[in-house]
């Protein structure tokens, strides 16, 4: 027992110990007084651990065949596969860009307030009880206690006016959204009696269910997690939240936050939609399928032709990051091992070329967060040509557009799409990455057809910062021109 | 193998080096990339004398799988088309970037490196025998040509350069789409491969026969369309006026002497090998639509007052030759479009330098503003002389060998059945003379109107060493086309092979055989 016990905490080390030290920098927080440095270094420290140890436990997966239920202490709530140790790695390393580069950009708009550190890897922690999920719970605790962190996040700048309109927004919508998503959860409980995802696989495997609730359920869960992901209809939140939330926070919320959601439909998709292609109600399942592509194809369509409108910097990648959610999306609709890989390899990507191009706009944005203009990048290149090379990598990654990582992401997703019979959505998705070019374009025309307006000296991003835009850049081209390892990773540890 | 390689690395090795080097020292880095690209070319030269022109197959192959379950690989190879087309690019490349010494004078370190750049995935585009890495490369492209003409371009260089990209675009990301369901459907129902998947070219050409014809007419209009925008065919052109005129000298000559080649070549390599079926269907549309664009092309140049928008129009005429001869099917027909991609590489390349050449000197390219220039500028004039009657057609220069033998293709083709094609696009020829010519009238001779042209100087010694190697191969291909055809002559044969054994059910060319092809294969198959 004492092995086992040894075993579990071993294998549940990440998202145990990144808990814990949320709880414990709170408490730091509220000892240290003025000094804001330690919840700083302690946060960066508690988050190269997790990465370390996810990373080392990813490598030495032999846990894979072990059955849920036999650990003694989650007693099959957490579920500790390839899949989890690697969505843990994208969240964490998601978190830390977060707080590498944010330290400044709080410093230079006089908000730092140090529960920020704390608030940030709280919600990481829920992202990785929606990683670890092994029971429908144990993933709306996850998706609620990570919303909840977001929420106070997102009006962190609690004297500006537009982070308190965003905050509030976002609170009442996710609510809302939330309320859903337990809603369809409960319908699901009611149709097969258990919660744990093993338990209600074997349930509709022996056609011992309800069918009418359960497709019910399933429909609620899906609005509730398309609100999550921004997807159309239910997009029009994110938008405002973004511009109105400080701009590295934005990064945080439409990267890990993203594939946070993203993941909570590819543990639906996986573990409850596929085993009821076999039962007496596979006909409504596919119609919920189609339901979510044509979800897909109109958050691509609307992101993306909104995008064209904007002229602000920030609010631009917010549509975008609509679209973005709509492509993810396009992974679950497939719902085969390549679509959750692409899906999944797509929101990996996404972290670094979304997060470095907000992480630029952080670091270009005015002290009152003004500033966010188009014609305030134009001759970016003569000032800051570093920022701009690495916005345009970014960008064009964004776009899709070959050799960058999101151009292996658009492929992998397209393909898992066209050989399940979604051609046509396939079809919207490339139409909708044409209609992006336009408006990347239009930001790289900026900063490099065009000379500067006014000849205020852009500042140099602190070292912190570029570290963290360096990283970004650096795994959007790597990821770019060596995909293998992550997408053989991906479909390996189906 | 290791040549291709060196040939493909080279330039991208040339602009990593760039990199490093201080932004002030500008004739260190514009030195630099000039030796990386000429030596691309001394290499490229290497490849010639390794690539055995009797061997109709893929030769100096090279194969490393990326992504193993995607099975895409980085495959390169060439036949006597590419090899062609390869030449070209690296002869072009060094030309444009030695031509840029002077007229390019703002943030010159970024913009060699965009040259570097676009060598280099204008190569992989001719070399790539993987249907993932040919897409690749042919979005690489755009990259740098975007900020070619966006940056270093003329007055509307931002809106000729949107269009670029967008129309460009459109074509592509529709030619991703074909490829996935055609890498998927040959993966998993006809070669049967390991994860259902597979982008090798060599793969699905052999089982291209097996596509039904209902697939194969849109996957053939999904790659056609890329392949057309970028030609361009009429009506898909209206990009390409904007882009030549915008863009700066060497990206005229880099546009009009290989981007433009890499549709038509992708038209042969990829619509009439792997979907012949659809080919025959629609052969007759799009050679009417080549028709059309060589008149049309022609007729637009003529009423031209910037001596750049009509050197653009006529590649838009001069292009539909070559589309043409290509959906003629028949071996003078490609061989023909084959040659006229390289002639048209040259003479109108060299007719931008020209253009290049008079712009540096007075700042405008409108005719008006010139006449009498011969007697001022006589060394220039035999020049301007030479790359024009090239690009007319005159007999014993190149433009002529290329137009007649897609002209004959057509003529003779078994697949278009009518002889109205050559008739009508022959009246193009004719045009061609009436526009160039009275161009030429208008600029070089009579009296000098403008004071301004009085004070004008003869070429330098740059310009005659980007002008004098082209005018070695226009007249080289005039006099004698064969050293160059021979070269594709064989592969060329084996395509028109394939598709007649598929219409008529005969062969009609005999191949010579080559134990070295089958050693390939060996080597290929003990591979996988």
């Amino acid at each position: 027992m004492a092995n086992e016990i040894i075993k579990e905490l071993t294998l549940a080390f990440p998202i145990l110990f990144l808990s814990a030290m949320g709880i414990i920098l709170v408490i730091v927080d509220a000892i240290t007084g003025k000094n804001k440095k330690i919840n700083y270094i302690l946060s960066i420290a508690t988050l190269v651990i997790t990465i370390f140890a996810a990373a080392v436990l990813l490598y030495y997966r032999n846990y894979e065949n072990i059955h849920l239920e036999s650990f003694p202490i989650s007693l099959g709530m957490l579920a500790y596969n390839g899949y989890a140790y690697v969505f843990d790695l994208i969240f964490s390393l998601s978190a830390l860009l977060t707080i590498i580069a944010a330290r400044e950009y709080n410093e230079r708009a006089e908000f730092q307030y140090k529960e920020f550190y704390s608030l940030v890897i709280l919600s990481t922690s829920g992202m990785m009880m929606i990683a670890h999920a092994a029971d429908l719970l144990l993933l709306f605790i996850g998706i609620e206690f990570m919303s909840i962190t977001f929420y106070v996040l997102a009006g962190y700048f609690r004297k500006r006016i537009f982070a308190v309109e965003s905050a509030l927004k976002y609170f009442l919508l996710g609510a809302f959204a939330s309320a859903f998503l337990l809603y369809g959860i409960a319908l699901i409980y009611g149709s097969t009696g258990t919660l744990t995802f093993s338990l209600i696989s074997q349930k509709i495997l022996a056609q011992n269910y309800n069918n009418l609730y359960l497709i019910l359920g399933l429909g609620l869960v899906f609005i509730g997690l398309s609100f999550k992901i921004a997807a159309f209809p239910f997009h029009q939140w994110a938008p405002d939240v973004y511009h109105g939330a400080p701009t590295v926070v934005s990064g945080f919320l439409s990267t890990a936050g993203k594939a946070a959601a993203i993941f909570a439909f590819i543990l639906i998709g996986k573990n409850i939609m596929i085993y009821a292609y076999s039962s007496q109600d596979a006909a409504h399942v596919i119609t919920l399928q189609n339901v979510l592509a044509v979800l897909s194809a109109a958050t691509m369509l609307i992101g993306n032709i909104t995008a064209i409108a904007q002229n602000n910097v920030k609010r631009m990648l917010a549509y975008s990051s609509v679209a973005h959610a709509g492509y993810m999306l396009m992974g679950v609709v497939a719902n085969t091992h390549e679509g959750w890989a692409g899906a999944s390899f797509y929101a990996a990507v996404y972290v670094f070329m979304q997060f470095g191009s907000f992480a630029i706009v952080a670091n270009l944005e005015g002290k009152d967060g003004d500033k966010l203009e188009f014609s305030h990048y134009s001759g970016l290149y003569r000032t800051r040509p570093m920022l701009a090379a690495m916005m345009t990598i970014s960008l064009i990654s964004l776009a899709g557009i070959p050799p960058m990582a999101g151009f292996f992401g658009k492929y992998f997703i397209f393909k898992s799409a066209i050989q399940t019979g979604y051609l046509w959505l396939a079809i919207v998705g490339v139409v909708t990455s044409i209609i992006s070019v336009y408006f990347y374009l239009r930001l790289i025309i900026y900063m490099y057809f065009r000379e500067a307006t006014d000849q205020s000296s852009v500042e140099a991003p602190p070292r912190a910062a570029a570290f963290s835009l360096v990283i970004c850049t650096a795994f959007t081209l790597l990821l770019g021109i060596f995909p293998t390892y992550l997408i053989e990773l991906l479909l390996y540890l189906q | 193998m290791t040549e291709l390689l060196v040939t493909l690395f080279l330039p991208i090795v040339g602009a990593l080096t760039l990199l490093f080097i201080n932004k002030e020292q500008t004739n260190l880095i514009k030195r630099g990339a000039l030796l990386f690209s000429v030596g691309t070319f001394l290499v490229s030269l290497l490849l010639l004398l390794k690539f055995n022109p009797l061997n109709p197959q893929i030769q100096l192959y090279y194969e490393a799988i990326w992504v193993p379950t995607l099975d895409a690989g980085f495959r390169i190879g060439l036949d006597g088309m590419s090899m062609l087309l390869v030449l070209l690019t690296t002869f072009i490349s060094p030309i444009a970037i030695y031509a840029s010494f002077e007229p390019i004078k703002k943030r010159q370190k970024e913009y060699y490196i965009m040259m570097l750049l676009l060598q280099f995935a204008m190569t992989g585009v001719f070399v790539a025998m993987d249907l993932f890495l040919f897409y690749i490369f042919w979005e690489l492209i755009l990259i740098p040509m975007y900020f070619i003409i966006g940056i270093w371009g003329g007055k509307d260089r931002i809106y000729a350069t949107v269009k670029f990209f967008i129309f460009t675009m459109v074509g592509s990301l529709f030619m991703l789409v074909g490829i996935i369901w055609l890498g998927s459907f040959v993966g998993s129902n006809l070669a049967f491969m390991p994860h259902g998947f597979t982008t090798n070219y060599l793969t699905i050409s052999q089982y291209s026969l097996f596509i039904p014809l209902e697939y194969q007419k849109w996957l053939f209009w999904a790659f056609a369309l890329s392949f057309l925008i970028k030609v361009p065919l009429f009506p898909l052109h209206t990009w390409l006026p904007d882009a030549h005129t915008e863009a700066p000298t060497a990206g005229s000559v880099i546009l009009a002497g290989v981007l433009l080649k890499m549709g038509t070549y992708g038209l042969i390599r990829y619509n009439l090998e792997l979907f012949p079926q659809a080919s025959f269907q629609f052969a007759s549309l799009i050679s009417w639509f080549a028709v059309i664009g060589i008149i049309y092309g022609a007729l637009v140049a003529m009423v031209q007052s910037d001596v750049k928008r009509l050197v653009a129009y006529s590649s838009v005429s001069h292009l539909g030759f070559v589309v043409l001869g290509i959906f003629s099917m028949t071996v003078e027909g490609l061989q023909g479009a084959i040659i006229q991609m390289v002639n048209h590489g040259l003479s109108t390349g060299m007719l931008f330098l020209c253009v290049g050449v008079l712009y540096e000197r007075r700042h405008t390219r409108e005719i008006e503003e010139f006449g009498g220039i011969a007697r001022i500028m006589p060394v220039f004039t035999v020049f301007f002389a030479i790359a024009m009657l090239a690009s007319v057609g005159l007999p014993g220069l190149n433009g002529f060998i290329g137009e007649f033998l897609t002209l004959l293709g057509a003529f003779k083709s078994p697949f278009l059945k009518s002889i109205w094609y050559t008739i009508f696009a022959a009246t193009g020829v004719i045009f061609a003379a009436v526009y160039l010519l009275w161009m030429f009238r208008r600029v070089m001779f009579g009296t000098v109107t403008n004071h301004a042209n009085l004070a004008l100087k003869d070429i330098n010694k740059r310009e005659w060493a980007t002008l004098l190697p082209v005018v070695v191969f226009i007249v080289w291909i005039g006099v004698y086309p064969s050293s160059f055809l021979h070269i594709s002559e064989n592969s060329t044969k084996k395509l028109v092979n394939k598709l007649e054994l598929i219409k008529f059910g005969k062969q009609r060319y005999d191949l010579p055989e080559i134990p070295e092809i089958k050693q390939n294969q060996q080597i290929k198959s003990n591979n996988q």
